[in-house]
């Protein structure tokens, strides 16, 4: 994770709440929240050398299937259910959101913009699936299945009635950084949303 | 035969008996007036005395974890493979100390020893046993040994609830519990194939209600076939058929001879229950699978693991093996979900595995790396 989606997330999240990390990886975000924000956090993860990881680092992990829902948690288990950057690889992300404001009073989720200009530009002058430096996947052996755009996932919280908290975007490159405040899916690369039901 | 042990080995384990006179109360109401308990340990306790870890054995374990007897002998402890200098529990770190349990046959008090009270064996006599009475046991084997908190408790199976029990009971005396296929309590599953055992046993003739040792028997053919029965249930279907598939020992089905088949499964469950019946005291047996049927941990805590956990102060690994059907990863998973809910610190993961329940003793990458990472971290608390 960037420093600066860390840093957008860590401002939405109280000091000492409980936190779910959907996908937590190596368990770096979980560890930097406990240490800087006093969280009482939980990690689920599926890779076996991930777990390990989160292991060595002391943060709490528990192996399960994110696309196998969250049925072992209750309704409003956590303060905050976390996703960043695992959206795409799920075989369902709309019924985790569902499942992550069922299971949390107010979600994080992170994903790759593939209405990015890079992106767009990449498919239209190529004529191929777009390979850039945040998602250096061919499109065969890619882990993301279900890409979206800003419009994309705006729309799906319509339809849904999911409240957005706050919205953040995030761009590497330059102009991107200037010009995304002003058209967000076109220029930023990350996308951050806080969101509850 | 080996005139030297592997270096990786703790080397030379010599079993140590600590008596206790002072009377231990039991979970039944019953006291006993002084017992002992067969002890071993491998590695140095620290100056601080923060380094010690309780190894807790399942139904048939004992003393004997690891490193050998003799310079011969065959096998070395039970899990060897996990304790000693540069494995996961390691003994350049670790004060490792593992018991035979109390109502054990390995020597430490149980029905194979004598009553002091009466001057005869305790046989079938020997009280009722609940995890809790293990637990009391090995507090008072900690204090002894001069160990005021264990920087882990750990146990694989009836092992695993030991652990589990350790943690409720003694909060501030545990600082790691690592639970490795358990369960919050048994199945009706679990219970029917344990009632079996119980059952091939007791129809033993030799078994004598059990007083077979008074009558100079043992019910060999009882325990074995509980043990058969056990063993079924501790491997998963897939390691049968890669193991034995339906490989013949001798024999064969050729058209016009009369030879009589063995398939080298019956061999093997034979070999395993035969030698099982040598070892071990069925009336231990049946007192030992009793603890397991009757262990539910939350029973106290008005039935709801959550609250139970909530009086808990260590840190959890909990581990479950994929084809273990005896305690299914399930059954971890309702502990795991217990301690998130109580919002203790937790650590899950489902190991892939074709051993069956038997995976927890077994070699296994996965499982020793996760095990290593996580004591390697228990260590830096030392």
């Amino acid at each position: 994770m960037l420093r600066v989606d860390l840093d957008i997330v860590r401002r939405w999240i109280a000091p000492g709440s409980r936190v779910l990390d959907l996908g937590c990886g190596d368990g770096e975000l979980l560890r930097v929240l406990m240490d800087s924000r006093g969280v009482e956090g939980y990690g689920i993860e599926i890779d076996p050398e991930k777990i390990t990881h989160c292991v060595a680092r002391g943060v709490n992990v528990i192996e399960a299937d994110v696309d196998q829902g969250l049925t072992d948690f209750p309704d409003k288990s956590f303060d905050t259910v976390l996703m960043a950057n695992s959206m795409q690889v799920l075989r369902r992300p709309d019924h985790a959101i569902a499942e992550m404001l069922r299971v949390g009073e107010e979600c994080i989720v992170t994903f790759p913009n593939f209405g990015n200009i890079r992106t767009r530009l990449f498919l239209a002058a190529w004529g191929r699936m777009p390979v850039t430096r945040q998602l250096p996947y061919q499109w065969y052996d890619t882990p993301n299945i279900h890409f979206c755009t800003v419009q994309d996932f705006e729309a799906l919280c319509r339809e849904r009635s999911i409240r957005v908290l706050h919205r953040e975007f995030v761009a590497e490159q330059f102009p991107d950084r200037l010009l995304k405040g002003v058209w967000s899916n076109l220029f930023s690369a990350t996308a951050i949303y806080h969101l509850a039901k | 035969m080996p005139d030297s042990f592997p270096p990786d080995s703790v080397g030379l384990a010599v079993p140590e008996v600590h008596h206790f006179a002072e009377p231990l109360e039991l979970s039944c109401g019953r006291r006993l007036a002084s017992y002992e308990l067969v002890v071993e340990t491998y590695g140095e306790l620290n100056a601080a005395r923060s380094n010690a870890v309780l190894i807790c054995h399942a139904l048939s374990g004992n003393h004997h974890a690891a490193g050998f007897h003799r310079v011969d002998d065959a096998k070395p402890g039970w899990w060897d493979d996990y304790i000693g200098p540069g494995k996961p529990i390691d003994t350049r770190y670790f004060y490792v100390v593992c018991l035979n349990n109390l109502g054990g046959c390995h020597g430490s008090t149980g029905p194979r020893t004598i009553n002091p009270e009466t001057g005869l064996r305790w046989g079938k006599h020997f009280p009722p046993l609940r995890v809790r009475d293990w637990v009391l046991s090995q507090a008072r084997l900690a204090d002894r040994l001069g160990i005021e908190q264990w920087a882990a408790v750990i146990g694989g199976s009836l092992g695993g609830m030991n652990a589990m029990r350790w943690a409720l009971e003694y909060p501030a005396r545990v600082r790691h519990c690592v639970v490795i296929a358990s369960a919050l309590k048994l199945t009706a599953q679990n219970i029917a194939f344990n009632e079996i055992a119980r059952r091939a046993i007791r129809s033993d003739p030799d078994f004598r209600d059990g007083d077979f040792a008074e009558h100079g028997v043992v019910p060999r053919n009882g325990l074995a076939l509980a043990r058969m029965v056990g063993h079924v249930t501790y491997l998963s279907h897939a390691l049968m058929g890669q193991r034995f598939g339906r490989e013949l020992r001798s024999g064969s089905f050729a058209r016009g001879l009369e030879v009589p088949v063995e398939f080298k499964v019956e061999s093997y469950l034979h070999y395993q229950g035969d030698k099982f019946a040598e070892s071990f005291d069925a009336n231990t047996y049946l007192l030992i699978t009793k603890m397991l049927d009757y262990f539910d941990l939350a029973r106290e805590y008005g039935d709801d693991p959550v609250a139970a956990f909530r009086t808990a102060r260590a840190r959890f690994l909990v581990v479950s093996f994929t084809s273990d059907w005896r305690f299914a990863p399930q059954r971890s998973q309702e502990i795991v979900q217990a301690l998130v809910a109580a919002n203790r610190d937790v650590a899950y993961a489902c190991i892939d595995s074709d051993m069956g329940h038997d995976a927890f003793l077994l070699p296994n990458a996965r499982y020793e790396k996760l095990l290593r990472t996580y004591m390697a971290r228990v260590a830096e608390t030392c």
